[in-house]
């Protein structure tokens, strides 16, 4: 556990210091983990597990927008946790259950528990339709389409720095829509 | 969009940095100041017997207990802005300012008074005070709700109620110089109420604005 949360803490920090494969690598870990945690809380409050996948995109999507609160000589599970248990439970009052979310839940967690068959997400394709044009062809082509940067700028004529700001444009979008709704 | 195609997604996005929640903050203030500044010069104005007063012990007083209020607000509501953070520990700055003005009310009870206790406390001021502070205070209340928007609160009614601790400090510091009143006691009482109906308008709207 220890070491887990250890090698995450240097993942984070190779991320913040611009390393963006490290930051991959770190948001592919923290998942089966984040999607643990959703689906015991969803368990728990009686809830159907199968919207766990639309919390875990919504945990991480507030991770990477909020990345800059992370004070990078402190461990980043607890700040992890910390955001995870705030969208956790603000997805299951906007189902209308009130419930507590012990903290201690997320140190016991094991990834990979029930982690066979995924649930599939909804929210961010819906709000994904609602986005500006160019914001909206930007995402899928990085998202759907696994094109990098370069090669989207080329399929759209554009400036790498613009297809960034648009990339960039659309997933703040797409976290402001989630929170509205 | 499935889960691996975001955190694709995301990561490539890692390129763009955001500026600290501090940072934000402060341009915040200072932009909102001049607005306050220009609502405290059309309206009121520093006082005329400023020289005098500045021999006044109880005059420098009541700008250490502002300020004090003001900085103390702003270091908690930054560190309330990181969503792991408690308020255990941190809160006890905001005793600084409670602490000068009892140690201000102390030290005035010790002195002979031409005026009796009541009439100290009442002062001549007390409208104005509970009228200014409080509406100079709202430009830099959105402006500091504004920058701990840039954070991640882990509870947005307290850092709301401190955020507006911070507005009214920083409000109060300029009623303070243009208000007759010098007594801790009567800056105990109405500096008080105004700055409580401050921090209960920053919950309110923290509350509904700094949910992340």
């Amino acid at each position: 556990m220890r070491e887990r949360e250890d090698e995450w803490t240097g993942l984070m920090r190779s991320a913040i210091s611009g390393d963006s494969t490290a930051y991959h690598r770190l948001l592919k870990a923290i998942t089966p983990v984040l999607r643990a945690v959703a689906r015991r809380g969803l368990a728990r409050a009686g809830q159907p597990i199968d919207q766990s996948e639309d919390i875990v995109q919504d945990i991480l999507l507030a991770v990477h927008s909020k990345r800059h609160t992370w004070d990078v000589n402190a461990p980043f599970a607890p700040w992890l946790f910390a955001i995870a248990r705030n969208k956790l439970i603000d997805a299951l009052r906007r189902r209308g259950k009130r419930v507590f979310v012990n903290i201690d839940d997320f140190a016991e967690t094991l990834p990979g528990e029930a982690q066979e068959e995924r649930a599939s997400a909804s929210e961010i394709a819906a709000h994904l339709n609602t986005l500006p044009a160019r914001q909206r062809e930007v995402l899928q082509s990085i998202a759907v389409d696994s094109a990098s940067i370069q090669d989207t700028a080329a399929k759209f004529s554009m400036s790498e720095g613009a297809v960034r700001v648009a990339l960039h444009r659309g997933l703040a979008n797409l976290t402001a829509k989630l929170r509205e709704s | 969009m499935d889960t691996d195609q975001l955190i694709r997604t995301l990561a490539a996005d890692n390129t763009q940095r955001a500026q600290p929640v501090g940072f934000v903050l402060m341009l915040a203030l200072l932009a909102a100041a001049p607005v306050s500044l220009l609502m405290f010069f059309t309206e009121l104005g520093v006082r005329p017997d400023v020289m005098t007063a500045m021999h006044n012990p109880f005059f420098g007083l009541k700008f250490a207990v502002t300020l004090a209020l003001a900085a103390s607000a702003i270091a908690v509501s930054l560190h309330l802005s990181r969503p792991e953070a408690s308020l255990r520990g941190f809160v006890w700055w905001l005793l600084v300012p409670a602490g000068l003005l009892m140690a201000g009310i102390s030290g005035e009870m010790m002195m002979p008074q031409r005026a009796p206790m009541m009439t100290r406390l009442v002062g001549n001021n007390s409208r104005a005070c509970l009228i200014s502070i409080p509406l100079m205070s709202l430009p830099l209340l959105a402006a500091a709700l504004f920058g701990l928007r840039h954070g991640a609160p882990a509870r947005p009614a307290v850092a709301g109620a401190i955020a507006g601790l911070a507005a009214a400090g920083l409000a109060a510091t300029l009623y303070a110089s243009h208000c007759t009143d010098d007594s801790p006691l009567f800056v105990a009482t109405w500096y008080t109420i105004g700055t409580a109906l401050v921090a209960a308008i920053g919950a309110l709207i923290g509350s509904k604005v700094l949910r992340y």
